[in-house]
């Protein structure tokens, strides 16, 4: 395979100078990687002749970023996103390996279209792990081929982009499920009580006269659901959870013993309802950006160790389509190129201070307590993640040194790493981003701490900023 | 979190409802406004304007209804000046309005509506207001059937943009004209006396005030001149929130009837059945609307009002809508002079 060709041509790589971090803790120390693996971890490692030297001064080194949630538009939407531009977006961020959702056009809901992704992902810049839908063209009335699926390596299930609405079907697809060492993750979303939302319910949706939908919408799926793990043992992963009273439900879920994860995502982290005050589409995103205090809670969630994972959501849409109005715009934002500077901000950033520098409506400070620590930070965006995705097992094999993603950093383990400078202070300009499409809330946005180097399966794939391919 | 703006069934309540902790204070509304104000380029919200901004236009709108009385009913204010309706949503009235308010201040109008345009061919808002723009024009009308659509524009073009109705979010010239009506109602009831704002006045606004871009502008309009804002209306056609609004809501009609200086009646759209949002016409019209028996229990001097298309027989009917005490055509009239008067405001320069 090309990328098994491509590493007996790779070079040494030396990660200098950063402190290291991992599920085990926090140290000091370099890094060598050779023939996609890492060789050597400690200090003052000598690189070897021909080696690349990535300078990781003043920065923080660790396993590469995992996303469980992007919208790569390939197969059917590549006017907004391929899986190569995607895996380059995510290479910029951090990220060494992606799940791909599976809103295509066709849906991920076959073996045939899950092959096809899978294939493209061979030569992207980071590792492509495919979701597959719950149900045929995520109509919600047929299951698909899940053992099939499986059998290819699927691991997460997901109609996402619509909740499966039908609570019988769901319970089904549970007890299905259940003995495949599948996952099947929800996109909570009561249909009847969103009942064409475009926004919040709440102060500003009243005010802006946009038609709301209410947190309900959410929680309402997410209560069925969490009864339905109750009833079939199967485990569930829920996907951007944004309310309060959402964080609080999985709170209780994981206290009672069920087999449930959550994620949230770097936008409901750092912006809250106020942001449409604009009417610019940018803003709009399914789950709608909620209130300060929904905000502040999802935060709490992570911060306490409720939320499993930070995950982008990136969904790109082509430019022309947010340039409709407010309520006939597609909903979703970019994420992978900006999501751990944002969470970054959102978490560890210096309280009092919004998310980043700029427009400040709609931005939710950081209020008080201990900022994250950086590990911390990193099992939200790395090692939880992988497990969640089943991608931290060595996966030997047809696909080459793929798999072992999330850490930890010592000799033998996959060439995966991501290298954030805290420090470096960047402005976001969509024109200047590797995805095709420019739909982020962060336009112009000064933001704080950068990813500079990420290495993927042994070869440097962005150094300085820069993608390399 | 606040919950649904449910009225109370009886009598009016408060409901100035107050951040319920730290985090809500943090997000806490500034004074009422639906949008980031676009300064006096624009007028997209009553926001745009504050309390001396809409009492500068009563005045330059006194001008002009002077200048509607005169045989030829038209000054060369805004001459050579060019001013485009872009209406991507059936009004004739209103777009009506403003093309003689434009024409009577001898500016050039272009019209344009979504029935006889690129838009049914599948053309975007962004390259239509674009294309209209580069034509070289100075004031662009907008209604759109999206809120927040004129804000939109004034992104993309240069000329001044004038919010003409946009979704359910605000109509603020018709906010202005209400404003203007019942200030000529009240001087005329007092001998000529022209009253500096609309202080000590109680206005109740009935109906659909959840999908109501008049009752948006018109609480920020009257409320900025000092008049006190009743909304009535059944819980499920309020704002799901009233948090940060000036004004104080009833479920109850016939409650609120006596005190009520002005009546300001909304359409009911029929659609809203389909939505569940009301049993019946019929109901509502039994509960809400203004029957000659709830004519009879307003003050002597109450005025009524309604934005128009009237639906007689749902929200109000027929015998009072013809009563003198309403002021639906003298609304319609001052369309006309108000308009001219925003217009002026922002492209004139000099003299009238």
């Amino acid at each position: 395979m090309a990328r098994q060709i491509a590493h007996t041509q790779m070079a040494d790589i030396v990660v200098r100078g950063g402190t290291l971090v991992d599920e085990t803790g926090e140290r000091r120390g370099d890094v060598l990687v050779s023939e996609g693996r890492i060789v050597a971890v400690g200090d003052g490692i000598d690189a070897p002749k021909g080696a690349t030297v990535l300078d990781a001064g003043g920065c923080v080194v660790g396993p590469g970023l995992v996303d469980l949630h992007a919208h790569l538009r390939e197969p059917g939407g590549e006017i907004a996103e391929t899986v190569e531009s995607g895996s380059r977006a995510a290479a910029l961020g951090g990220y060494t390996a992606v799940v791909a959702m599976p809103n295509t056009e066709p849906a991920i809901d076959s073996a045939a279209v899950a092959r096809d992704v899978l294939a493209l992902g061979e030569t992207a810049l980071a590792e492509i792990a495919v979701a597959g839908a719950i149900t045929v063209g995520r109509r919600g009335e047929r299951l698909v081929p899940m053992a099939e699926l499986a059998a290819l390596g699927v691991r997460l299930f997901t109609d996402d982009g619509r909740g499966v609405q039908h609570g019988g079907l769901m319970r089904r697809a549970l007890e299905y499920a259940s003995g495949l060492g599948v996952v099947l993750a929800q996109h909570c979303e009561d249909e009847q009580l969103a009942a064409g939302g475009h926004m919040h319910e709440g102060a500003w949706s009243s005010r802006l006269g946009i038609a709301g939908q209410p947190a309900l919408a959410e929680e309402a799926m997410l209560a069925r659901d969490i009864a339905l793990v109750r009833l079939t043992g199967t485990p569930m992963h829920f996907l951007h959870l944004s309310t309060a009273g959402a964080i609080e439900m999985i709170k209780r879920a994981k206290a009672e013993g069920l087999a449930v994860t959550a994620e949230v995502t770097p936008h409901h982290l750092a912006l809250c309802d106020a942001a449409v005050a604009s009417f610019d589409p940018v803003f709009k995103v399914k789950p709608p950006l909620r209130t300060a205090r929904d905000v502040a809670a999802v935060r709490e969630g992570v911060l306490s160790g409720v939320v499993d994972a930070i995950a982008t959501d990136h969904a790109p849409h082509a430019p022309e389509r947010k340039d409709d109005p407010f309520d006939e715009a597609p909903a979703g934002m970019l994420g992978l190129e900006t999501a751990l500077s944002v969470a970054y901000g959102a978490l560890c950033g210096p309280s009092g201070e919004p998310a980043g520098a700029g427009d400040d409506h709609g931005w939710v400070p950081r209020s008080g307590g201990a900022p994250m620590s950086m590990r911390d930070l990193f099992g939200l965006f790395s090692w939880r993640p992988a497990r969640i995705a089943g991608l931290d097992r060595d996966a030997r094999g047809p696909r080459g040194a793929l798999g072992g993603q999330g850490g930890p950093l010592r000799p033998g383990a996959a060439g995966n790493l991501a290298v954030f400078d805290p420090s470096l202070e960047w402005v976001v300009d969509p024109g200047r981003q590797a995805s095709r499409s420019r739909n982020t809330p962060y336009r112009g946005r000064r933001l704080t701490g950068k990813v500079r180097h990420t290495v993927f399966a042994g070869e440097v794939v962005v150094k300085d900023g820069a993608s390399q391919r | 979190m606040s919950g649904p703006g449910a009225p109370t069934t009886t009598g009016v309540s408060d409901r100035r409802v107050q951040p319920d902790d730290e985090a809500e204070q943090e997000s806490a509304l500034e004074p009422f406004a639906g949008h980031r104000a676009t300064g006096v380029r624009h007028l997209l919200s009553i926001a745009d304007l504050g309390r001396d901004g809409i009492l500068e236009i009563m005045r330059v709108s006194d001008a002009f209804a002077e200048v509607a009385e005169r045989p030829i009913p038209k000054v060369p204010a805004l001459r050579g000046r060019t001013v485009a309706t872009v209406f991507m949503e059936p009004s004739t009235r209103t777009r009506l309005s403003f093309e003689t308010a434009a024409k009577r201040l001898s500016a050039d109008v272009m019209t344009f509506t979504a029935a006889t345009s690129a838009a049914v061919k599948g053309e975007s808002l962004r390259d239509t207001v674009e294309t209209i723009d580069a034509m070289g024009i100075d004031a662009m009308v907008i209604r759109h059937h999206a809120s927040g659509a004129p804000l939109r524009v004034t992104e993309w073009v240069g000329a001044s943009v004038i919010n003409a109705g946009d979704g359910t979010h605000e109509h603020p010239t018709q906010a202005l004209l209400d404003c203007f009506t019942i200030r000529e109602a009240l001087t005329a009831q007092r001998d000529g006396a022209v009253p500096a704002d609309l202080t000590g006045l109680r206005i109740a606004i009935v109906g659909d005030i959840k999908h109501s871009r008049v009752a948006r502008s018109d609480v920020l309009a009257f409320s900025a001149l000092g008049a006190e804002v009743v909304l009535v209306a059944p819980p499920t056609l309020m704002p799901a929130s009233l948090e940060g609004w000036p004004v104080k809501t009833s479920g109850d009609l016939d409650s609120v009837l006596g005190e009520l200086d002005v009546v300001y009646l909304l359409r009911i759209q029929s659609e809203r059945l389909g939505e569940v949002l009301l049993p019946s016409l019929d109901e509502y019209h039994w509960r809400y609307g203004l029957t000659k028996a709830r004519a009879d229990a307003l003050k002597k001097e109450a005025l009524v009002m309604h934005p128009g298309p009237m639906i007689r027989g749902v929200e109000i009917s027929p015998e009072v809508a013809d009563l003198p005490a309403s002021l639906v055509t003298r609304q319609v009239r001052n369309g006309v002079v108000v308009r001219m008067a925003v217009l002026f405001h922002l492209l004139g320069s000099g003299v009238i």
